[in-house]
C-alpha cells in the first residue's frame, strides 16, 4: 500500500506554502495542480488500469462478442465504514452485481466521486484500497473516473457513482419478465445482513449486534449458477426494499404470482433478534451480497448445489415457487401455516413505538 | 429467550394448531372478542392467525394504537412547534407520517425543519445536552407502556438542570377506553384480550372491576401467535362457562401487580387528566399529563401554539374502526385513495393501525375471514 503522505507540491505557490495532504480542500476540485496531484498520487495508485493510466479523457476498450450491458448506480451510505464493508466496496459490488444479474460478465467500471471539503485523505485512501480489492475480486478494470469537490456541508464525506459495462456472451435472456408458473425461487443466503449491520454501526439499535454486511461481488457465484442452471429465467439482487419488494417487482413484470414459505427463508439469528426488537421485517431490509434466482424446476437442484459450493452461496435455500394464480402478488405461507400477502415496502422503514 | 427460536416455539404451526383445536372443542356459538392492542392486531394479520381460527370467533380491533388515537389537534401542535427554527423535534418514527390537518412531520423535515427519529426519549435528552442553544422537544405519546421512559426523560432532564428539553404529552390509558367502548349502545364486544405490554407495566388488577361491571371476561395476552391463541382460549372458555374473570394467559411476562418501580416513576411525573382520542372524542380521566411541578418541561407551556384549526378527512371512518364498530374493509376509502403512502387517517399509518395491517397483509376481503 503506497504511503498516503504524498510528495509536497512543487512549483510556485503562495508565500507560505501549506501542505494539503491530510484532507480534501476545495482546491482539489479546481482542475489545477492540486487536482492533478490528487489523481496522480491518490487515485491512480489504487484504481490505475491501462486506460486510466494513459491520461486521456476517455477510455478506449476492447469489445467482446454479444450484447453490451450497462448499469449505473449512485452510492451514499452513513457511516462510510461498517462491519463487513465500506462505501468503496459497495460502489464496486453494487454495479458489478447489477451487470451480473443479466447473465453478463462485468468487465469495466467507471467511477465518479463527489468529495466533501474536509474529507481526510486517509479516509479516501482506505476507500480506494477497498475499491481496488473489490474490483480485483470481481475481475473488472476501473477504466475512467472523475472527481469533484463540494463545500463542507454540501455532501456527506464522499458520494460515489459507478457505471459498469459487461457483455452478454450468447443469446441469453435473463430479466424480470421471464418468471414462469412452476419455476422455483432460490435465494443465495441469509437476508437483512447489510441493512442491520449499517444500522448497528450507526449506533441506532441501542444495543450492539455482531452482524456483518454481506456486500460482495456476485458475478462469480452467478457464473457458477448459470453453468449448473443454464435456463435460469430471472436473477436479481434484493438491495433496497429487500426480498419482499424485489419479488413483488418481478411478479408484476412477469405477470405471475409467487408463494413463499416463511420457514425456509434464511435469516441469521442476530438479524432476526434485532428486527424483532425494533419492529422491522427482515424481508424488507437491504442486502448487498445476495441474489434471487428463479429457475425452471428441473434445474433447481443443480442450481442450489452450485450455490452451496460457492463461498457466497453456502446458505442458499429454495424459498418458494412461481404460481399462475394471484398475478402480480407475492403470498407468504406463515410459520403457523396461514397464508398472507407479502407486500412491497411502502415508504421509509419506521421503527415502531412499542 | 433466544428470539431466533420463535419459529420453533411460539410461532410453531403444530403447537398453534393444537391450541386452536382446544378452542374448537369447547365452542358452542359465535363470540366477538376485541384485542385492545394494535401490536396484537398487527401480529394477528402478520401471522395470518385470523384465517386459522374457527369461524365462530370474530376478532375486532381495539383502539390500542397510540399513533392512531393521538388527537389531530396535538399533531397540528407538534407541527407548529417542529417548524420553529430553534426547535429540534424528536419523535418515534411512526409519528412522522401521521397526517395533520394539512401536512405531516415528514414534509416539515423535507422543508428544512429539524425533525429527528429517536428510539427512546432518553436519546432526546442526550440531544438536548449536546445542543444547549436549541430547544429539544420529544413527542411523548403512547399508552401506559411508553410512559415510564417518557417520565424518566423528564426526571433526567431535571436532574441535569436542562432548560432546553420539554415533552409534548399525549398519554392515554387503556381502562377508560374500555369503559367508553363497553358503555356504548352499539357495543358488540363480549370478551377482551388485554394488552400484554400495558399489563407488564401496570399489572391487571384494575381490570377486574370493569370485567364485573360489564360482565365481560378478559385475558392478559401476549403477542406471538401461540400467546394470542392461548388468550383467545382463556376468554372463550370463560364465555362458554359463563364466568367473568381476568385471567393471565401471558404469565411468563406479566405479574398481577405489574412493574412497581415503573409505576412509581409514572406517579412522580404524571397525573390523570381528560384526553381527546382521535376518532373517538373526549374521554374523562383517560390520559396522563405532567404534574404542575414539571410544567417547565411541558412543550405546550413552553411554546405558544394557540389557534389550531383542525380538519379531518370526511372520508375516513377511523373512529368507528378504533371502537370495533367497523372493519377496515367497510371503509369506502380503503385502498383507494387511502393507502400507507397516502393515508387519510392515522390507522393507515402506524404498523399497529388496523387499516395498515389489513392493507399490508390482506389487501382485499377475499383473503380475510369476515
Amino acid at each position: 500500500m503506497p504511503d498516503s503522505s504524498f510528495p509536497a507540491m512543487e512549483g510556485p505557490v503562495c508565500p507560505l506554502p501549506l501542505k494539503h495532504d491530510d484532507q480534501i480542500i476545495l482546491g482539489h476540485g479546481s482542475g489545477g495542480r492540486l487536482t492533478h496531484d490528487l489523481i496522480q498520487n491518490i487515485f491512480l495508485p489504487y484504481l490505475g488500469s491501462p486506460p486510466l493510466l494513459s491520461g486521456d479523457d476517455f477510455a478506449r476498450l476492447n469489445r467482446s462478442n454479444g450484447e453490451l450491458i450497462v448499469s449505473t448506480d449512485c452510492h451514499i451510505v452513513t457511516p462510510l465504514f461498517f462491519p463487513g464493508g465500506d462505501i468503496g466496496r459497495l460502489a464496486v459490488c453494487g454495479t458489478v452485481n447489477d451487470i451480473a444479474v443479466s447473465g453478463a460478465q462485468p468487465l469495466y467500471l467507471t467511477a465518479g466521486f463527489i468529495l466533501e471539503e474536509g474529507l481526510p485523505i486517509r479516509t479516501l485512501v482506505r476507500i480506494l484500497e477497498s475499491m481496488r480489492l473489490a474490483a480485483q475480486e470481481a475481475g473488472i478494470q476501473i477504466v475512467a473516473g472523475d472527481t469533484k469537490v463540494v463545500e463542507k456541508g454540501k455532501a456527506d464525506g464522499i458520494f460515489i457513482t459507478t457505471t459498469g459495462i459487461g457483455f452478454l456472451p450468447e443469446e441469453r435472456i435473463i430479466n424480470g419478465h421471464q418468471a414462469q408458473p412452476g419455476d422455483v425461487i432460490l435465494v443465495s443466503g441469509s437476508l437483512g445482513d447489510h441493512g442491520i449491520a449499517v444500522l448497528a454501526e450507526r449506533g441506532e439499535l441501542g444495543f450492539s449486534a455482531e452482524i456483518q454486511s454481506d456486500v460482495a461481488p456476485l458475478n462469480g457465484l452467478i457464473q457458477a449458477l448459470l453453468i449448473a442452471a443454464p435456463h435460469t429465467h430471472v436473477l436479481r439482487d434484493p438491495t433496497r426494499g429487500g426480498l419482499a419488494t424485489t419479488l413483488n417487482e418481478i411478479a408484476v413484470q412477469s405477470r405471475v404470482g409467487m408463494l413463499l414459505y416463511e420457514n425456509r427463508i434464511p435469516i441469521q439469528p442476530a438479524v432476526q433478534a434485532a428486527c424483532e426488537m425494533l419492529g422491522f421485517d427482515p424481508l424488507y431490509i437491504a442486502n448487498e451480497g445476495k441474489i434471487i434466482a428463479i429457475v425452471p424446476p428441473q434445474e433447481a437442484e443443480a442450481a442450489l448445489q452450485a450455490m452451496h459450493s460457492h463461498p457466497y452461496g453456502k446458505s442458499a435455500s429454495q424459498i418458494g415457487e412461481v404460481t399462475r394464480e394471484d398475478t402480480g402478488r407475492v403470498l407468504l405461507k406463515t410459520s403457523i401455516g396461514a397464508t398472507r400477502i407479502l407486500d412491497m415496502l411502502a415508504g421509509e422503514i419506521l421503527p415502531r413505538i412499542c | 429467550m433466544d428470539l431466533s427460536l420463535l419459529n420453533q416455539t411460539l410461532r410453531d404451526e403444530r403447537q398453534v394448531k393444537a391450541e386452536i383445536e382446544k378452542i374448537r372443542r369447547i365452542l358452542t356459538r359465535r363470540w366477538v372478542l376485541m384485542e385492545i392492542c394494535g401490536g396484537q392486531t398487527h401480529a394477528i394479520m402478520q401471522s395470518g392467525l385470523d384465517q386459522l381460527l374457527p369461524p365462530e370467533i370474530e376478532l375486532v380491533h381495539g383502539p390500542g394504537c397510540p399513533v392512531c388515537v393521538t388527537p389531530l389537534e396535538l399533531i397540528d401542535k407538534a407541527l407548529a412547534i417542529a417548524s420553529r427554527p430553534e426547535v429540534i423535534f424528536c419523535s418515534f418514527g411512526d409519528m412522522l407520517r401521521v397526517p395533520g390537518s394539512n401536512r405531516d412531520l415528514f414534509s416539515l423535515r423535507a422543508g428544512g425543519s429539524d425533525v429527528r427519529v429517536v428510539y427512546s426519549p432518553l436519546d432526546a435528552v442526550k440531544i438536548a445536552q449536546k445542543n444547549p442553544d436549541r430547544q429539544v422537544v420529544f413527542f411523548a405519546i403512547g399508552f401506559e407502556t411508553t410512559a415510564p421512559p417518557n417520565a424518566m426523560s423528564v426526571l433526567q432532564a431535571k436532574a441535569l438542570g436542562l432548560k432546553n428539553y420539554s415533552i409534548l404529552v399525549s398519554h392515554v390509558l387503556v381502562p377508560p377506553a374500555m369503559h367508553a367502548i363497553l358503555s356504548s349502545p352499539h357495543n358488540r364486544v363480549q370478551g377482551f384480550l388485554l394488552a400484554g405490554h400495558v399489563c407488564t407495566v401496570m399489572g391487571y388488577r384494575d381490570y377486574l372491576p370493569i370485567a364485573e361491571q360489564y360482565r365481560v371476561p378478559m385475558a392478559v395476552t401476549g403477542f406471538e401467535p401461540l400467546d394470542l391463541v392461548r388468550g383467545i382460549y382463556a376468554v372463550v372458555k370463560m364465555l362458554e362457562n359463563n364466568e367473568v374473570q381476568v385471567e393471565n394467559a401471558y404469565a411468563r411476562v406479566v405479574k398481577p401487580e405489574g412493574n412497581l418501580a415503573a409505576q412509581a416513576i409514572i406517579q412522580k411525573v404524571f397525573q390523570t387528566v381528560d384526553r381527546n382520542w382521535r376518532g373517538i372524542g373526549r374521554i374523562p380521566l383517560s390520559g396522563w399529563g405532567l404534574r404542575p411541578e414539571f410544567t417547565e418541561f411541558d412543550a405546550e407551556w413552553r411554546f405558544e401554539v394557540g389557534d389550531i384549526q383542525t380538519r379531518e378527512s370526511p372520508l375516513c371512518i377511523a373512529g368507528q374502526i378504533l371502537q370495533g364498530l367497523k372493519k377496515p374493509f367497510d371503509c369506502s376509502a380503503f385502498g383507494d385513495p387511502c393507502t400507507p403512502q397516502n393515508p387519510l387517517g392515522a390507522p393507515m399509518v402506524s404498523a399497529e393501525g388496523a387499516c395498515a395491517a389489513y392493507y399490508r397483509f390482506a389487501r382485499n376481503p377475499s383473503t380475510v375471514k369476515g
